[in-house]
């Protein structure tokens, strides 16, 4: 039996169940939404926001790879590296307010003892060049104290990391610092390039000189460790790790007497000059150097961009400009025996031919003077070179205008053109051509046409003839070598941290070029002479070396600056090995400068001394 | 009451056997309501378990048994509450909406200050907080003003006396707590909604409210005079714009939604390194949710919300079993701001609602909110216990 309830329930008001209505339906829609919106989170893009937690969660710590040593061809350490604590800003811990940022940089220079300003600064300059967010360098070598204080303060300056970074370190001293270049964080621009893609913003690479060119070889690869850290950034845990891979060594041909000799006598003019002494078979270079110099380990610190345009001043000589292979000169006599090659292929002269040098001649009503108008009577191709006779070499760049012989053979010899040495900023220098000039004429760029008088001037290494030292080592080094137009380098050999050798760089011959064996003898003779003959040009410098050489003076003149001094020496006469070529700017005659320079390398070279010598001809040039 | 009690229908050869829970007068409780709130505080006690096992920096390690201290609290008061007929609160409104104030002022005078709002009294174990309470006591009064008073007045008149008491607790309880007077605001609405004010009414309420905070939050700032605290402002803002500071409310809520996403289907269990490693902020507070998205994935997540889902059918229906209109209204009341709290709660976790630091009922960990939101459980039981009593038989009335 079942008692029915008497009470029914109460009556709402009119309308309520509506209100109940209308207050679930909000609920029901409000749970859809969240459900809606829970399934889309979770089920449909999961794996983003999965993929998002483990990079949360995750820091990976770059372990940079101290980067290769490089080495002479004797194993002396040139270059090698200096752990150094690094004050870094992370840019992504600077305040965007710029009240808040100008705080924080207060209280770091006060730390550095520095102003504000100081280190805004340098934070600009730094974040224009850097790639966005890597981390800004303030300064290197930071002192102990300093960095046992930001460690403890952590705290209060979240934006400071110290780093332990490696840096370059130059135990000989500022030696070869052209050749060797410097390295330098990487930079925006340079990681978009192929060849660092496996870099990141921070990393340093190679900028100038050898650390560029093997940069590969140098660089190493950086570890990475992977740890796992909690929101406060605190290491909870290491997760894996890539043990970084030390760079390789690189070991230059560079020979150390030669190279310490060069810069020395280099220096010891105190003008801007340079030189260059190769093996003239492989194409090794012994030497190389270019004055004035820097030092190397200023980059090793951030530089200011003051500082760096310093270095590129001309007015205090422009050091970073390597002159050995960047320098477009005009090389005066230097030049003759390729006018000779020239001329004899041409059949503008034989060997014996004897041309009467008056000092002066007449060509197309233009005059051309020997230096100092100096008559050197009757004389034939070796005598000319000998005594650095102008005038015989005036005629036969007469005689092959319109031939093109003399632009051919210059070309064969690699005037105009790099050698293709394995440093960065080479020039190719420029060689005078009819057509060249012409064009420039049609277009305006310049007053004349070509003109004999073009020619004239090219057969002595003058006009608009531009070369430097190592073009026309190359071009000797051919003469000397038979015809072979060897590729200048650097490298010796790779090795790898445990001095393993992993790769040895092979001598590289551009081409051979035709070169008539009579020709080259008796150029060669030509060149002894001028260099030990009692009526040589640089008789009263090589006179009394006791070994053998070819040797050729040249005086260069380079309006409005004063005379260019050269000189290009074969040794040993007559089967030579090596070749050494020096240009002084304003260095007077080839015999007051750059010849005493190519003496003292060659002195240390063959590790003997001139003796004294006294008369000679007294020639010019 | 038990002795006077004859047997229910189907049953009536037998008396039938008195069982504690029916001494205990808890027999008539809505099981399901039951059900629901402790499976939440279930579901709050393991996932602080679960988060407190890795403590990362200033969190104590306690959470989880506190909060099962709280949640026995809580279910004591329930049972308390459940057993008095709530009609009496009615007759209480006066001394409760004064109360109510009273306790809100408090704050003014011996407030201590915790993440950037001061809402809480030190009290000698326990830091309360009055204005958890005072939903409860809102509902309450608001409830009995809109009973007493429904027959005095033009309908207009009646509408503004509502929204006048409803909107002073409010009023004091914003200077305190951004997100706690919008709970208070939408108590306000749903009970005039359930009291038959006016569609017209709400309407121009509704209005209003948009305006006054399109001047609050654009012309205001714009003119120079910040309403807002800055830590309001900031939270509101980046919600809009999660990005603008990585650092700050932005990041969190942006760390709280990777937390929930990277959870999946299935969650990520021991794996759960958003939670784990503190990448989650107030992640046994405001953020439970997305501890438990991402530690049990959709699965969990799901799991919860239906609970609140049940916990809010649960609410709504006795607003028509209720036996009396007052029932209705605090039915009303409470469902509203359950749902309301468990929206703006979860949509603040999973991105789609700005940071307003309104805890998730029976989730969060905080003795206030727990034992409060038991204490408003209780107040549905006793309606449903009343609404059966009622069934039951006329000369108990």
């Amino acid at each position: 039996m079942r008692i029915e309830p008497v009470f029914t329930k109460p009556k709402h008001r009119k309308g309520t169940a509506l209100r109940v209505a209308v207050i679930g339906g909000l609920g029901l829609a409000l749970f859809v939404i969240l459900f809606f919106r829970l399934w889309s989170l979770q089920v449909v893009t999961a794996d983003r926001y999965l993929a998002e937690a483990n990079d949360n969660r995750t820091r990976e710590i770059t372990v940079r790879a101290p980067r290769g040593r490089i080495l002479d061809r004797e194993g002396n350490v040139l270059v090698d590296n200096r752990t150094s604590m690094a004050l870094e800003l992370d840019p992504l811990q600077i305040p965007s307010d710029a009240a808040e940022r100008r705080k924080r940089f207060a209280a770091i220079g006060k730390v550095l003892d520095r102003d504000l300003r100081w280190v805004r600064n340098r934070y600009r300059d730094e974040l224009k060049s850097n790639p966005p967010g890597s981390p800004i360098t303030l300064i290197r070598d930071v002192d102990d104290d300093i960095v046992f204080y930001l460690q403890e303060n952590q705290a209060r300056y979240p934006e400071v990391q110290i780093n332990r970074v490696f840096v370059r370190r130059y135990p000989q001293g500022i030696r070869a610092a052209h050749l060797l270049g410097s390295v330098g964080e990487v930079t925006a621009e340079d990681l978009e390039a192929e060849r660092n893609q496996d870099l990141e913003p921070g990393d340093t690479l190679g900028k100038a000189g050898v650390e560029q060119t093997y940069d590969d070889t140098l660089r190493g690869e950086s570890g990475q460790t992977r740890v796992q850290v909690d929101s406060l950034g605190q290491v909870k845990g290491e997760l894996q790790s890539k043990n970084p891979v030390p760079g390789n060594s690189l070991k230059l041909t560079l020979d150390p007497d030669v190279q310490s000799a060069g810069e020395a006598a280099l220096t010891s003019f105190g003008l801007p000059g340079a030189f260059v002494t190769m093996d003239i078979e492989s194409g090794e270079i012994l030497g190389l150097a270019s004055n004035p110099t820097i030092d190397p380990s200023i980059f090793t610190r951030p530089l200011s961009q003051a500082d760096a345009d310093r270095l590129w001043d001309e007015d205090q000589g422009a050091p970073m400009f390597n002159r050995a292979i960047g320098g477009g000169y005009p090389v005066g006599s230097v030049y003759k025996p390729i006018t000779a090659v020239a001329g004899l292929d041409a059949g503008a002269i034989t060997p014996s031919t004897m041309i009467q040098d008056n000092g002066k001649i007449e060509i197309s009503d233009q005059i051309f003077t020997n230096a100092g108008s100096q008559a050197h009577g009757p004389v034939d191709l070796r005598r000319a070179l000998e005594v650095s006779s102008d005038v015989y070499f005036y005629l036969l760049g007469a005689e092959m205008n319109g031939t093109n012989k003399l632009q051919h053979w210059s070309r064969e010899f690699g005037i105009g053109e790099s050698t293709g040495i394995d440093l960065p900023g080479e020039a190719s220098g420029l060689l005078p051509t009819p057509d060249w000039r012409n064009e420039l004429f049609a277009e305006g760029e310049t007053d004349r046409p070509w003109a004999i008088g073009d020619n004239v001037q090219l057969a002595i290494g003058q006009g608009d003839l531009q070369a430097d030292p190592l073009q026309m080592a190359v071009a000797y080094a051919a003469l000397g070598n038979g015809g072979m137009i060897v590729k200048p380098h650097m490298a010796l050999q790779a090795e790898d941290s445990a001095g393993r050798i992993l790769e040895e760089y092979e001598p590289e011959v551009s081409r051979t070029i035709d070169l008539d064996p009579g020709a080259r003898q008796t150029i060669l003779e030509g060149l002894h002479d001028a260099a030990q003959a009692p009526d040589g040009t640089s008789y009263g410098v090589f006179g009394g070396f006791p070994v053998p050489v070819a040797g050729k003076t040249g005086t260069a003149e380079r309006p409005p600056n004063g005379d260019q001094s050269w000189y290009i020496v074969l040794a040993p006469y007559p089967d030579p090995r090596i070749v050494t070529a020096v240009t002084v700017e304003q260095g007077g005659f080839g015999s007051d400068t750059a010849a005493p320079i190519a003496l003292q390398i060659l002195s240390a070279y063959f590790d003997k001394q001139a003796k004294p010598v006294s008369g000679g001809s007294g020639n010019f040039e | 009451m038990e002795s006077s009690r004859i047997p229910r229908s189907g049953s009536g050869h037998r008396l039938p056997r008195v069982g504690l829970l029916e001494r205990a007068g808890l027999r008539d409780m809505d099981g399901w309501l039951s059900f629901s709130a402790l499976g939440l505080l279930i579901c709050s006690i393991v996932t602080l378990d679960q988060t407190s096992a890795q403590v990362v920096a200033d969190a104590p390690s306690n959470f989880p048994e506190r909060q099962a201290v709280y949640g026995l609290v809580g279910i004591v008061a329930m049972i308390a509450i459940a057993r008095i007929d709530y009609s009496r609160f009615r007759e209480l409104r006066v001394g409760i909406y004064t109360f109510l104030c009273a306790s809100i002022l408090t704050i003014f005078v011996f407030g201590v200050t915790l993440r950037g709002s001061t809402q809480s009294l030190e009290l000698p174990f326990f830091t309360f907080q009055p204005a958890e309470l005072g939903k409860l006591l809102l509902i309450l009064s608001l409830a009995g003003f809109v009973i007493d008073g429904a027959r005095r007045g033009s309908e207009s008149q009646r509408t503004l006396r509502y929204l006048a008491l409803g909107l002073a607790p409010t009023g004091m309880v914003l200077l305190q707590d951004l997100g706690t007077s919008l709970v208070y605001g939408a108590i306000t609405i749903a009970i005039m909604v359930a009291a038959g004010v006016r569609w017209s009414h709400l309407a121009a309420i509704g209005m209003t409210f948009v305006a006054f905070a399109g001047i609050v939050l654009v012309l205001m700032p714009m003119a120079g005079a910040p309403v807002l605290k800055e830590y309001q402002r900031e939270r509101l803002t980046s919600f809009i714009s999660p990005t603008s500071d990585v650092g700050g409310a932005g990041y969190q809520q942006n760390q709280a939604k990777v937390a929930a996403g990277s959870g999946g289907t299935t969650g990520r269990g021991d794996q759960a390194t958003q939670s784990r490693l503190g990448f989650v902020p107030a992640r046994h507070t405001d953020f439970i949710f997305a501890v438990v998205a991402e530690r049990y994935g959709f699965v969990g997540a799901a799991l919860v919300l239906s609970l609140f889902a049940l916990l809010f059918w649960r609410a709504l229906r006795l607003m028509t079993l209720s036996k009396n209109f007052y029932g209705t209204l605090v039915a009303a009341g409470i469902a509203s701001a359950i749902m309301f709290q468990v929206f703006v709660n979860v949509g603040m976790n999973l991105g789609i609602m700005p940071i307003t630091g309104i805890p998730l009922p029976l989730m969060s960990y905080g003795g206030s909110a727990i034992i409060a939101t038991f204490m408003m459980i209780g107040v549905l039981q006793s309606i449903h216990i009343e609404s059966r009593a009622g069934q039951r038989g006329p000369w108990i009335q």
